[in-house]
């Protein structure tokens, strides 16, 4: 019995250890950023960019609001193309053809119901039913980083519990997340890596933003956003990311 | 500009002799500096071993000899490598039966021990798929080759560990951990020199395992398969107790072992079993768990070279149906009584998987990459998506684009071109050789002309490819002379001064003055010509082996010195460095037995795989030696300043991996590239500091390394993931200690040649490889002392008048940035309508000359300029492009003016319609303007349809849009029909401005001036300026 209580205290001193850890990143994270509760407390974000691809740019708009709900929108010769809009219960996007609004698929729109969260992930992981592990250290950008591995509720692929996880690469010296790796859930680039690069972190209205973030296949750019202005807990009305009745 | 920069390299060439060391490692220094990978996946390569999903037919792993591990979740139509960042060379691939989607092992280091395999360092295991891979442990095992998981139990796994082939070491046999590997314990041992070969579990009592046994070894001149230690084992604990199961095994010394049991039957088991007598060789079966076993056939298929082909895989739902690896595979469907040869596919078959729901659907692995069968194996059709070609040797031509030429493992030899419109496809690539493939080197001035072999030398071809004419061109014994020697990997070479001169290394050097119609033996055996290594047709053990692959005492590199054609520098594959310096008339041995030179630290007879004499310095010689083959895994890198008298190591513990290749950089002495058996390893300081190069990069073994002088390309033979280019490695060139002082240096780049085509492509199928491009865009090159994290930085392009023409996302990461500028102006602000114009989508493209880019970093700027240079292959002059770039900024333009045509009256509708809300007397004045304003815009855009099918009739913006990218995609004189169009849209919106003056003078002026008369405030337009900044 004893050697049993040791053990438990031994195994739960491991978890206790590893989870301090990661928790000690995170707090050094939250502080840099502003603090938690500041992050907690968001509840909308508007913000108003260009999104740079296959070699065009287009001014892109992009607003969220808690808990879930966002539309990310783009103006092509002054005609307006959503690429990807929640309303907490519809996934939708605008078909380039007709420039009319369709539905993503039911396990989009379901899958989106955790993944839209506007609110940072790392609040309350652990509540939320996330899991968060450090992994180890990886130097991304020629910057020594800890690897925290972020594993949220599973999403439904083609009618397949897939467990859904995101690596943040947090810079040591810096304190946030320079780089997140997360893998492509479904089509033909399934399985595939794309990495998210978060730079030029600036302060909104008392929380540091990245206004800059570049997405790379293979280390090979495919995309990239760049806002020049964000905007945080402003109104937006819920009407905005209401996928409209055909 | 080019001169400018020649003298500029110069000077670094000699400012960096004594160069200072730097410290940076890895992407500290690379940046974003990457590399591309260009197949050719056509014959793909060899596939060790593979595992399917136990319940999801669409998920597989497929273990490569040297290219790592790919995995397919679409049924095998493609694959994706999922383990880049460890060692490459695989021997076994798991999937756990209880959490399939999460859980898979891979075993390192490939178990069929032909005599180019490679190495591997120890057990992985994936708990998410595969997107991460932990190493845990069984570092020195070499060679996995089997690991069975208990079905119940994923903590509890049984690895079969081959242990080291080229030395005797105590890590092999099987292992067992009960922790999910944190912890391993050795279960069965048998002795130093014998390995875990295979192993079977039984999935109903898991604890029911059977372990094969192989006592084997491989020398540089020998192989032997073979010994009384091999054996099979069975156990029933769990590992705790294992007995001997040879009722009915021949009585002999054994061999290599497969074992496998039927799933559906567990006392079913087959076993395939070498032996000392032909006709004990075969297959055995046991119908009682291997308590009696007896033999059943004999035949080609099951015997045949037993170190390649042991492996047995039986059906999951039918005991009688077998599957047998061999030179091209069996099957028997009668419980192993007679076989059936499988349906033609690449020969050397490995390992197979059938479908969990579907036995007609077979997967197999072979020589030539993952083949699928759905009829039960009489038919297969080859994966097309798997680039994991084992190239020996790269070559390159001064073509433009250039090409690559290279010889394959077991798949011929090849060229290719670098670059190909839309990828570099599977049928870009040019077969040049039979059998397998080794060194091929273009005729240096006659562009059809070129040089290959085959294995052992046993063919030399010079090939015309324009006539297809093949002329075998070896050199020959003549009366009195020994037999030849050839390496299997002959060394065959042009030389850098005569175009017509070749080289050919046996024992002797033999060079041909005239491409090969004639030879002369310019040396005597350069090699240690040691008896007891020339005994090959002894080779083998208890199945004779002698392919050639085992042929040692010969020469295996020759280099005609770059800064004088009679200094000839030779390696030979028994550890002698022998230099002439009078074209082959006197030898002198500088390193080897007897020699005068100095090589601290290195073992006697190591193989001296590669002589790089300097382009700097002509008794300065660089060698990367390598031990492998007597089990020594150092790489062994050592320079020479004084012709051989004197050595001085160069390698530091940051290599890993023994090294085979060591490669001089074009312009900058201190910047080395050396391939290892484990990746690209670089120095920028002559080797005091080395850095792995990770960018897009696995640790796979770089067999040759070349450099494109013109593209400033580096090209690297990997033996398992094909060829692979990193682009312009000039940026390595310019780290110098001054540079890692600064915040922010921009780095020399060549001008850039813009490119005129614009040709059509035709996409691959779907699962097809395509290689990548090199980038065509303008590099803007810089260095970073740190990561750009907080605050802005930015990045503008500015013309020589000072107009911004370009802004861009820069780089931000510590090291090499590279942004790439597609040197294009924006599309034009295009008229609003119910439809996209996608001709407005269009980009002019610069003209040439000098622009600035503008680095913004807080409140610093930075400067550099930018070169643009016509096409070299341009068929226009100055003054068409010209025309071409002025008649397309007319119709830029044309689009933005007619965009404020469209915006005013829309904004003159608005305002009307107000007006209309007033009363009576203004909606009367209103009607009619509004019917006006509305019949004109509908001749401005379309107001109906849609971007497809429903699309309607064109109006003015699409017509300047449709013309504007037509002109816009020719870089050269517009077509006469083109520039008449231009004047007749010209007129066009000559037409609509008047109209829109008219309205505004007419109808809209008698609204405003009553408003004005009733002191209601009239609205204004914007302008044209206000208009061009809106958003839209």
């Amino acid at each position: 019995m004893k050697k049993i209580l040791l053990l438990i205290t031994l195994l739960t001193a491991t978890v206790a250890v590893q989870a301090q850890t990661v928790d000690e990143i995170l707090t050094k994270y939250f502080a840099q950023v502003g603090g938690k509760d500041k992050l907690a407390a968001q509840q909308s974000m508007k913000a108003s960019g260009k999104l740079k691809v296959q070699g065009m740019e287009l001014p892109l708009t992009v607003m969220a609001k808690a808990p879930n709900k966002t539309i990310a929108k783009v103006n092509f010769q002054g005609k307006e193309m959503i690429f990807n809009a929640f309303d907490g219960t519809t996934a939708w996007a605008t078909n380039q053809m007709t420039l009319k609004p369709e539905a993503q698929s039911s396990e989009d729109s379901e899958n989106a119901k955790d993944e839209q969260q506007i609110q940072d992930p790392f609040i309350d992981y652990a509540a939320k039913g996330y899991k968060a592990e450090l992994v180890g250290k990886e130097t991304i950008e020629g910057t020594e980083c800890h690897k925290i591995k972020l594993t949220r509720k599973p999403v439904k692929v083609e009618g397949k519990d897939e467990e859904n996880t995101t690596e943040y690469f947090f810079s040591v010296a810096d304190n946030v997340p320079i780089m997140t790796r997360s893998f492509m859930k479904k089509g033909p680039m399934k399985g595939k890596a794309i990495e998210s690069y978060m730079s030029d972190y600036q302060d909104v209205n008392g929380l540091m933003v990245p206004f800059t973030m570049a997405q790379k296949m293979n280390g090979q750019q495919v995309m990239s956003f760049t806002f020049e202005k964000i905007e945080n807990n402003v109104p937006v009305e819920d009407t905005v990311f209401v996928f409209p009745v055909k | 500009m080019k001169t400018t920069l020649t003298l500029f390299f110069a000077a670094l060439a000699t400012a960096c002799v004594a160069q200072t060391a730097i410290p940076l490692k890895g992407n500290e220094l690379f940046g974003s500096l990457r590399a591309r990978h260009i197949g050719p996946a056509l014959t793909s390569g060899r596939v060790a071993d593979i595992d399917g999903h136990p319940t999801d037919g669409r998920v597989m792993y497929a273990g490569t000899a040297g290219g790592g591990v790919w995995k397919s979740m679409d049924g095998g139509i493609s694959y994706k490598p999922v383990f880049d960042k460890h060692i490459q060379s695989i021997g076994a691939v798991a999937i756990d039966p209880k959490q399939p989607d999460l859980l898979a092992w891979v075993g390192t280091g490939e178990c069929w021990t032909r005599n180019s395999v490679s190495m591997g360092d120890g057990i992985y295991k994936t708990t998410d798929g595969g997107q991460n891979w932990a190493n845990l442990g069984l570092a020195k095992t070499e060679r996995i080759s089997a690991i069975k998981i208990d079905p119940a139990n994923p903590n509890t796994v049984y690895v079969g560990a081959m242990g080291a082939l080229w030395n005797a070491n105590a890590e092999r046999g099987v292992f067992k951990t009960t922790d999910g590997g944190a912890t391993w314990e050795k279960i069965l041992f048998v002795d130093e020199n014998t390995g875990c070969s295979d192993l079977a579990m039984d999935p109903v009592t898991p604890n029911t395992l059977y372990a094969a046994f192989w006592e084997y070894r491989r020398t540089g001149w020998s192989f032997n398969s073979g010994g009384p230690k091999s054996g099979l084992y069975k156990t029933t604990d769990g590992g705790k107790t294992w007995a001997k199961i040879h009722n009915g095994f021949p009585a002999g010394t054994l061999g290599r072992i497969a074992v496998a049991m039927a799933p559906s039957a567990p006392n079913r088991l087959y076993a395939v079993i070498e032996s000392d007598k032909a006709e004990t060789k075969g297959l055995y079966r046991s119908e009682d768990a291997g308590a009696s076993w007896k033999r059943t056939n004999g035949d080609f298929e099951l015997t045949v070279r037993p170190f390649y082909f042991s492996r047995l895989v039986i059906d999951p739902r039918n005991p009688d149906i077998i599957l047998k690896g061999g030179l091209s595979g069996s099957i028997s469907r009668d419980g192993g009584k007679t076989f059936s040869t499988l349906g033609n596919m690449h020969s050397d078959v490995h390992d197979f998987v059938f479908d969990p729901q579907n036995s007609n659907l077979i997967t197999a692995a072979t020589d030539g990459g993952v083949y699928r069968s759905f009829d039960g194996g009489n038919v297969f059709e080859q994966v097309k998506g798997l680039p994991v070609a084992q190239a020996y040797q790269v070559s390159v031509d001064n073509a433009s684009p250039y090409n690559v030429y290279l010889g394959l493992q077991d798949n011929q030899s090849w060229y290719g071109p670098s670059e190909s419109p839309g990828g570099i496809e599977n049928r870009d690539w040019h077969c040049v050789g039979a059998g397998d493939g080794f060194r091929v080197y273009p005729h240096p001035t006659k562009k059809n002309i070129l040089y290959s072999e085959m294995q052992g030398a046993d063919n030399i071809w010079r090939f015309d490819t324009e006539r297809q004419q093949t002329k075998i061109v070896k050199p020959l014994a003549l009366a009195n002379e020994p037999k030849l020697r050839f390496n299997w990997n002959a060394a065959l070479q042009i030389s850098p001064h005569q175009p017509d001169r070749l080289y050919v290394g046996s024992q002797f050097l033999h060079r041909s003055e005239d491409m090969g119609e004639t030879w002369a033996k310019i040396s005597p055996d350069l090699t240690t010509n040691d008896p007891a290594k020339q005994q090959q047709e002894a080779s083998g053990g208890l199945s004779m082996d002698n392919s050639g692959a085992e042929n040692h005492c010969t020469i295996f590199s020759v280099s005609e010195s770059p800064l004088d054609q009679n200094m000839i520098w030779v390696g030979t594959d028994d550890g002698n460095v022998q230099v002439t310096t009078d074209g082959g008339k006197n030898w002198t041995k500088v390193v080897g037995p007897g020699a005068a030179g100095n090589v601290p630290g290195l073992p006697k007879n190591t193989w001296a795989y590669h002589v790089e004499p300097s382009r700097f310095d002509k008794n300065t010689a660089y060698v990367a030696f390598e031990g492998h083959s007597s089990g020594d895994m150092t790489p062994y890198v050592y320079k020479t300043t004084d012709l051989g008298k004197t050595w001085k190591a160069l390698a530091t513990p940051d290599i890993k991996g023994f090294a085979r290749h060591i490669k001089e950089d074009l312009v900058n002495p201190n910047l080395l590239f050396l391939g290892t058996e484990q990746g690209l390893y670089v120095t920028v300081d002559g080797g005091q500091n080395w850095s792995a190069f990770t960018n897009n990069m696995p640790p796979v073994a770089v067999h040759y390394i070349a450099i494109q002088p013109d593209e400033n390309d580096l090209v690297l033979a990997t033996h398992g993931r094909g060829i692979i280019i990193i682009d312009d490695i000039s940026p390595l060139r310019q780290i110098t200690s001054e540079l890692l002082a600064k915040e922010v240096t921009f780095m020399s780049v060549l001008p850039t040649a813009q490119r005129d085509g614009g040709g059509f492509q035709v996409g691959g199928d779907a699962g097809e490889f395509v290689g990548e491009n090199p980038s065509r865009a303008a590099r803007i090159t810089y260095f970073l002392k740190n990561r750009h994290t907080f605050g802005k930085m930015s990045m503008d392009v500015y013309d020589a008048a000072g107009k911004k023409v370009g802004d861009l996302v820069p780089g931000k990461a510590k090291g090499i940035n590279i942004v790439d500028w597609n040197y294009r102006l924006k599309p034009p602000k295009v008229a609003t309508g119910k439809t996209l114009t996608f001709g407005a989508f269009a980009q002019p493209r610069l003209p040439e000359g000098t622009y600035t880019v503008r680095l913004t970093k807080g409140t610093n700027t930075y400067e550099a300029p930018l070169t643009l240079q016509p096409d070299p292959k341009t068929t226009h002059t100055a003054a068409d492009r010209k025309a071409q770039f002025e008649a397309v900024m007319k119709l830029y333009g044309m689009t933005e003016q007619l965009g404020y045509v469209v915006d005013q009256v829309d904004a003159l509708r608005k305002q009307t319609e107000e007006a209309a809300a007033k009363g009576a007397a203004y909606k009367k004045m209103a009607d009619p303007l509004l019917k006006e304003l509305d019949g004109l815009k509908e001749t401005l855009v379309v107001m109906k349809g849609d971007n497809y099918v429903g699309s309607a009739e064109p109006q003015l913006r699409e017509k300047i849009a449709s013309l504007y990218s037509e002109m816009a995609g020719y870089y050269g004189r517009p077509s006469g029909a083109q520039l008449a169009s231009l004047v007749v849209l010209e007129g066009q919106l000559a037409e609509k401005k008047a109209r829109l003056e008219a309205i505004k003078t007419g109808r809209y002026k008698a609204v405003a001036d009553r408003l004005a008369k009733d002191k209601i405030a009239v609205g204004t337009l914007r302008s044209f300026e206000e208009y061009l900044k809106s958003e839209g």
